[in-house]
């Protein structure tokens, strides 16, 4: 048994020496997450803003489906994107599993429902504002949508940073395409839940606490960037 | 006052004769326009008048294309497309609606959607916009923060900029202080003095004597009395305009 102490210690000295096996998999941890949270707001950001603006029929069920996908669970996400990747799936052949972009597809298709459905949310409330000012301007509805886009944008940054948040957390599907495969696909938390199940409790408290420093950098950038909207009166 | 031979040419000339024949609007079921009839011509300002739920905002926004009529006509000088009308008319709310963005951007911004590209004329446009509005120093603040008087001065600048033909205004000093309204007022009257022709709904006795030549007044959605401001308020013929300006609340039948 590791003494608790011992490996605050420990932990403490593979951050401070900058560990190059810490550092390895924190960088792959930004990298992959990252990526996935720009192709996710590239399309959550969209499909959030278009849902927000134009009304159809079978709205209701587009946003009945968002609310349930946002909600979807990692591993049986992973499983999927693992059934579509693996040798014997219709993708198979592009070799991608057990790769970082694997990973960063899970990533994004667990992401990608969240900015859109927090999106829609944020920027219906704000076209209620609008709809009738810029309709009387003469604004087309796509304009509309990058109108709110745009004006929404603090708002919209916060949906992001919880996004990343949230992806930063994950480990479930990320586990089962990566495949947590040393200097290949392991990644902050796929590593701190191996590295537990090892006794290796200094390795997985040094990736642990830099994941909660992560984790307070997003949350305090998500206040300071509400506490200066609401001071310009962008918010 | 627009009775003298000298009058300015006037920009709205070709969209009027305004006639409204049976319009009808319904939401949910209820009839809420109801066989509206009435012709407005191109000089002056007109005065929508009436008790609440009479249909005066209802009737602003489905001559502004706002909203979807369930049935009847809308021809302006015989044209009945909306749309392409749209684009010559102008219109200020309540409540001003604007971006959340500096004085300068929620001005450039009109101009953007109406294609008005070029920096000179751009700037020309917004100069004179924001002279009109007296916000020149308060140009390059975020328009969310400044009073209220000073946010509905920046909707009528911001809508008079591009010189529609038509304004409606849905009670624009409902919710201003005394101040604040006869600036708006003096800006009403400057833009119909150049030729914009002001559709407006007020519930301001006051202010319609002082702005408008003409009184439309509506109840339950049509129309109970057409005429000059003056003699209407003074001496109104119909049984709902008599109660209203008699300041005796009227029931909606």
């Amino acid at each position: 048994m590791t003494d608790i102490s011992e490996a605050f210690t420990n932990a403490f000295q593979l951050i401070i020496s900058a560990d190059k096996n810490l550092v390895e998999i924190i960088l792959l941890s930004l990298k992959v997450n990252l990526i996935a949270i720009f192709i996710s707001c590239v399309i959550g950001l969209s499909i959030g803003a278009l849902l927000a603006v134009y009304k159809f029929k079978g709205r209701t069920l587009c946003l009945i489906t968002l609310s349930a996908l946002m909600g979807l669970p990692p591993v049986v996400v992973g499983l999927i994107v693992y059934i579509f990747l693996s040798n014997s799936g219709p993708l198979g052949i592009l070799g991608l599993l057990y790769t970082p972009t694997a990973m960063i597809i899970a990533q994004s298709i667990l992401i990608t429902p969240i900015i859109a459905a927090l999106t829609r949310q944020t920027l219906e409330v704000m076209h209620n504002e609008y709809y009738e000012q810029l309709k009387s301007l003469g604004v087309s509805k796509l304009a509309m949508a990058k109108t709110l886009l745009w004006d929404g944008r603090y708002q919209l940054i916060t949906v992001v940073l919880a996004g990343f948040g949230r992806a930063l957390a994950e480990v479930g599907a990320v586990m089962i395409v990566g495949g947590n495969i040393n200097h290949l696909t392991r990644i902050m938390t796929t590593a701190i839940a191996l590295e537990t199940s090892k006794g290796n409790l200094s390795l997985a408290l040094g990736l642990g606490i830099i994941l909660i420093i992560l984790s307070f950098i997003v949350n305090g950038l998500v206040y300071a960037i509400n506490l200066t909207a609401e001071r310009q009166a962008y918010a | 006052m627009l009775k003298t031979k000298q009058k300015p040419p006037r920009v709205s000339q070709n969209l009027f004769p305004l006639k409204v024949e049976k319009l009808a609007y319904e939401a949910n079921g209820k009839k809420l326009i109801n066989n509206l009839n009435f012709q407005l011509e191109a000089d002056g300002i007109t005065a929508l008048m009436g008790p609440n739920g009479a249909g005066k905002s209802l009737t602003l926004r489905l001559l502004h294309n706002l909203i979807e009529k369930t049935s009847g006509t809308i021809s302006w000088n015989n044209e009945t497309n909306q749309e392409l009308i749209q684009n010559s008319q102008a219109m200020v709310f309540q409540k001003p609606v604007l971006l959340r963005r500096s004085v300068i951007e929620n001005l450039r911004y009109n101009l953007h959607v109406k294609k008005i590209t070029g920096k000179a004329q751009q700037s020309e446009l917004i100069e004179e916009a924001l002279t009109r509005a007296g916000l020149s120093k308060h140009a390059n603040n975020p328009a969310r923060l400044l009073s209220g008087g000073e946010q509905q001065k920046l909707a009528m600048a911001r809508a008079l900029m591009t010189k529609p033909s038509i304004l409606f205004l849905d009670e624009p000093t409902a919710s201003l202080d005394p101040n604040a309204t006869i600036v708006i007022e003096d800006l009403i009257k400057a833009a119909n003095k150049q030729g914009t022709k002001i559709i407006l709904v007020t519930h301001d006795i006051g202010q319609a004597k002082r702005l408008a030549e003409e009184v439309l007044f509506l109840t339950a959605g049509q129309v109970s009395e057409q005429g000059p401001a003056k003699e209407m308020i003074a001496n109104p013929k119909s049984k709902p305009a008599k109660q209203y300006f008699s300041g005796k609340i009227v029931t909606e039948k």
